[in-house]
């Protein structure tokens, strides 16, 4: 035990002393604010870029319904013919020319759309209903409707949803469980992938450093696997705390610099938007509010400890067995796959029926389950299935701890064989 | 209980691989022991068995008389052949590390990690990391690692390969003290010489088989075919030379002499004695050289195994 301590305590300050590991904390949250304001940048570049339409509108309808924006201005060149239209568009370097043929009785025009480059989706479509709206009209006007008559007699439909048991939902909660569920699994994948490699690599050095003959002449190899995989889990977590930490420092920072440019914005128009926003927000903040949270926050930590504790094993394992890093390459697939699975099934399965057969049974396969049953509980997962789940990974985890504490106990003291699946299995029996 | 280590029948196999085949040794307390064996022939296995990172599939291992127990590494300081240090980490705070693993507590081992930095002149080492320093500075980091925890029994594993003549001479000094300080010493090693220079008893380990074992000189004794170097100076040194062939198996050696003699290599019958021979030879010739010629540990050992093989 004493030992156990001290080989956590090393593992630990080792990773965290880590030049690498002091400049990822500390680096990785500005890079990702960083890359958010970058794209937003670039997306508000993108689209302060003015396109210039040529309207070659021949019934002359239509032209005076495309209303020049920010983003898009149109140019009337109803007057002349097709081809002379099209050289000026050409000439003066135009996005692009649209030709709304002469109306016959009626009938859907064929209208075409001149460009260089092929138009964005949402462009075409937002004056295809310009057009498609403007032709409606102008039916209903010919068979004598009032469009007046029409307009009142719009109804707005807005189902609510609610349980069995009274409490209300929205469509909005469903993104909000989405949302919650996927950011845990993720997480968890991500965690696992970067801090199982970790110990994997502390195993692969002690390896190469020749020292491993000399610390397994005092201490038991469990212990050291054991010690290896704690040590560094607590550096991970030491680092996500410090995230958690930065991120609401910056999160408050933000909302007090852009609250005041709020402020600024404010007039009559925007706080009528606000209102409705507002009803979406509350709602929202009631959404959240009705997640289980201490249940997702207690299942995220027994999952994330369970998940953890299973992959690094099969992580230090695998570095025992091989001499440098490359070596890995052939046994990494069993561990990626499964991970990738787990995130797939998670935002495919989940999603679209959190309670198939599908969902249920990779949220019990304890290699996904800690992904998928991570992404499930925010949609409400019986207790008894979440216990079975629970019981699954830990048994499971006891074994492939026991296998993969023979393997290490072998592998780290072979040296110069690149060991295949065969190797392995006879070590199990040394 | 004269036997500070006993192995009894222990065995060994790695799938179909027969690592150790029913080993018995006694390694007597104080004394220093050479395991020899050529590469492969399973002296690390039993080391490992020794510090229990290896289990054997049957016999056991005795320390003082009682079967190996998990605490027991306290008592036992191992220097393995394949032996490294974290990179990384500092000098001293490895060695500190490495020492409490041992059991030590923190205070007292910084305190013996000082007497020996010191005794060894790397006191400035302390907090540099290992891959500023050459190996064989490293390797004398890992050899006050092995002994700080003063145990009972000190294994040495290929102890002097990586280092140069002055450091591996102060090493050997080091050791033979701590031997007159009351440690047992096991030597694993094919170098021959260290072997000859240092040990009182050793044994030879070939594929997994014991093939000798015991007491350095006695085994000499047993493996010396009564034969003696001579340098003779006669007037007529064929007529000699002839002379002797008749009476004794004889043939010709070198050895550095300053005069020009007849260097012979005489063996006489198992029952007689070396002085009957001199006196046979003083009556026909001047003897300037006469040595009996004693087989080394190498001879032994490539006798050993090439005729087991």
């Amino acid at each position: 035990m004493r030992n156990l301590k001290l080989i956590i305590r090393r593992e630990y300050l080792a990773r965290v002393k880590n030049k690498a590991f002091i400049v990822m904390t500390f680096l990785s949250p500005l890079i990702l604010v960083g890359m958010i304001v970058l794209i937003a940048y670039l997306v508000n570049l993108n689209s302060e870029e003015q396109h210039v339409i040529g309207v070659n509108d021949e019934s002359g309808i239509f032209v005076e319904d495309f209303d020049s924006s920010k983003d898009v201005k149109f140019i009337d060149l109803s007057n002349i013919e097709l081809e002379a239209a099209k050289t000026i568009v050409k000439e003066k370097e135009y996005y692009g020319l649209l030709h709304i043929p002469q109306l016959q009785e009626n009938k859907v025009p064929e209208i075409e759309f001149f460009a260089k480059e092929a138009p964005a989706f949402g462009f075409l479509s937002e004056i295809e209903k310009t057009i498609a709206e403007k032709l409606t009209n102008r039916q209903l006007l010919a068979r004598g409707i009032d469009l007046e008559v029409i307009a009142s007699s719009r109804a707005k439909v807005d189902i609510g949803i609610q349980n069995f048991s009274g409490e209300k939902t929205s469509k909005m909660s469903t993104y909000v469980k989405m949302f919650f569920g996927g950011a845990a699994g993720y997480l968890l994948m991500m965690f696992i992938i970067i801090y199982g490699n970790m110990v994997m690599r502390s195993v692969i050095e002690e390896k190469t450093n020749r020292i491993i003959e000399i610390i397994i002449s005092s201490v038991k190899p469990i212990h050291l696997m054991l010690g290896k995989i704690l040590g560094t889990s607590l550096a991970g977590i030491t680092q996500f705390l410090i995230w958690v930490i930065l991120g609401g420092v910056m999160l408050t920072v933000i909302t007090a610099i852009s609250g005041m440019s709020m402020a600024e914005l404010h007039g009559p128009q925007q706080q009528a938007m606000e209102q409705i926003s507002d009803n979406e927000l509350q709602q929202l903040v009631i959404d959240i509010a009705n997640l289980p949270m201490l249940l997702l926050l207690v299942s995220f930590l027994v999952y994330f400890i369970g998940g953890y504790f299973l992959y690094s094993a099969i992580y230090a394992a695998i570095g025992a067995a091989v001499d440098n890093e490359t070596d890995t390459q052939q046994f990494m697939l069993p561990v990626i796959l499964p991970l990738m699975l787990g995130i797939y099934v998670g935002f495919f399965a989940v999603i679209e029926n959190p309670h198939g057969v599908v969902s249920t049974v990779f949220s019990m396969i304890p290699l996904t389950s800690p992904i998928v049953m991570l992404m499930r509980i925010p949609f409400g997962v019986a207790w008894w299935e979440i216990a079975i789940s629970i019981a699954i990974l830990f048994l499971t985890i006891a074994g492939v701890v026991w296998v993969a504490a023979k393997i290490y106990r072998v592998g780290i003291l072979m040296y110069g064989k690149k060991p295949g699946y065969k190797d392995l299995y006879k070590w199990l029996k040394y | 209980m004269n036997n500070l280590l006993v192995a009894e029948n222990v065995s060994k196999q790695f799938g179909n691989f027969t690592a150790l085949n029913n080993i018995s040794l006694e390694i007597p307390r104080g004394s220093i022991f050479g395991l020899l064996g050529p590469n492969g022939a399973g002296k690390t296995t039993f080391i490992r068995i020794i510090n229990q990172i290896t289990l054997p599939d049957s016999g056991r291992m005795l320390l003082d008389g009682r079967a190996l127990q998990p605490n027991d590494i306290q008592h036992i300081g191992y220097l393995p052949e394949e032996r490294g240090l974290y990179k990384s980490m500092k000098v001293g705070e490895q060695a500190l590390y490495l020492a409490q693993l041992k059991g030590l507590s923190k205070a007292e081992a910084k305190e013996r990690l000082q007497y020996w930095f010191k005794r060894l002149n790397i006191e400035d080492w302390w907090g540099k990391k290992i891959q500023e320093l050459s190996k064989g500075m490293a390797q004398k980091v890992q050899f006050v690692v092995t002994v700080l925890h003063r145990p009972k029994l000190l294994i040495f594993d290929e102890p002097f390969s990586g280092f140069d003549p002055v450091n591996a001479n102060l090493i050997k000094d080091e050791i033979l003290q701590l031997r007159r300080d009351g440690a047992t010493i096991l030597f694993s090693t094919h170098r021959m010489e260290s072997v000859e220079e240092m040990c009182d008893y050793m044994a030879l380990i070939h594929r997994g088989n014991k093939l000798l074992d015991g007491e350095v000189n006695e085994i000499k004794r047993q493996y010396k075919s009564n034969t003696y170097e001579v340098g003779l100076m006669a007037a007529r040194p064929e007529n000699l030379r002839k002379e002797l062939e008749e009476k004794f198996r004889i043939s010709d050696t070198e050895f550095k002499s300053i005069n020009d003699d007849l260097k012979l290599q005489i063996q006489i019958e198992g029952d007689a004695s070396p002085n009957e021979l001199l006196t046979f030879l003083t009556s026909r010739a001047e003897v300037n050289h006469f040595v009996e010629v004693i087989p080394s540990v190498n001879d032994i050992f490539i006798k050993t195994v090439t005729t087991n093989a």
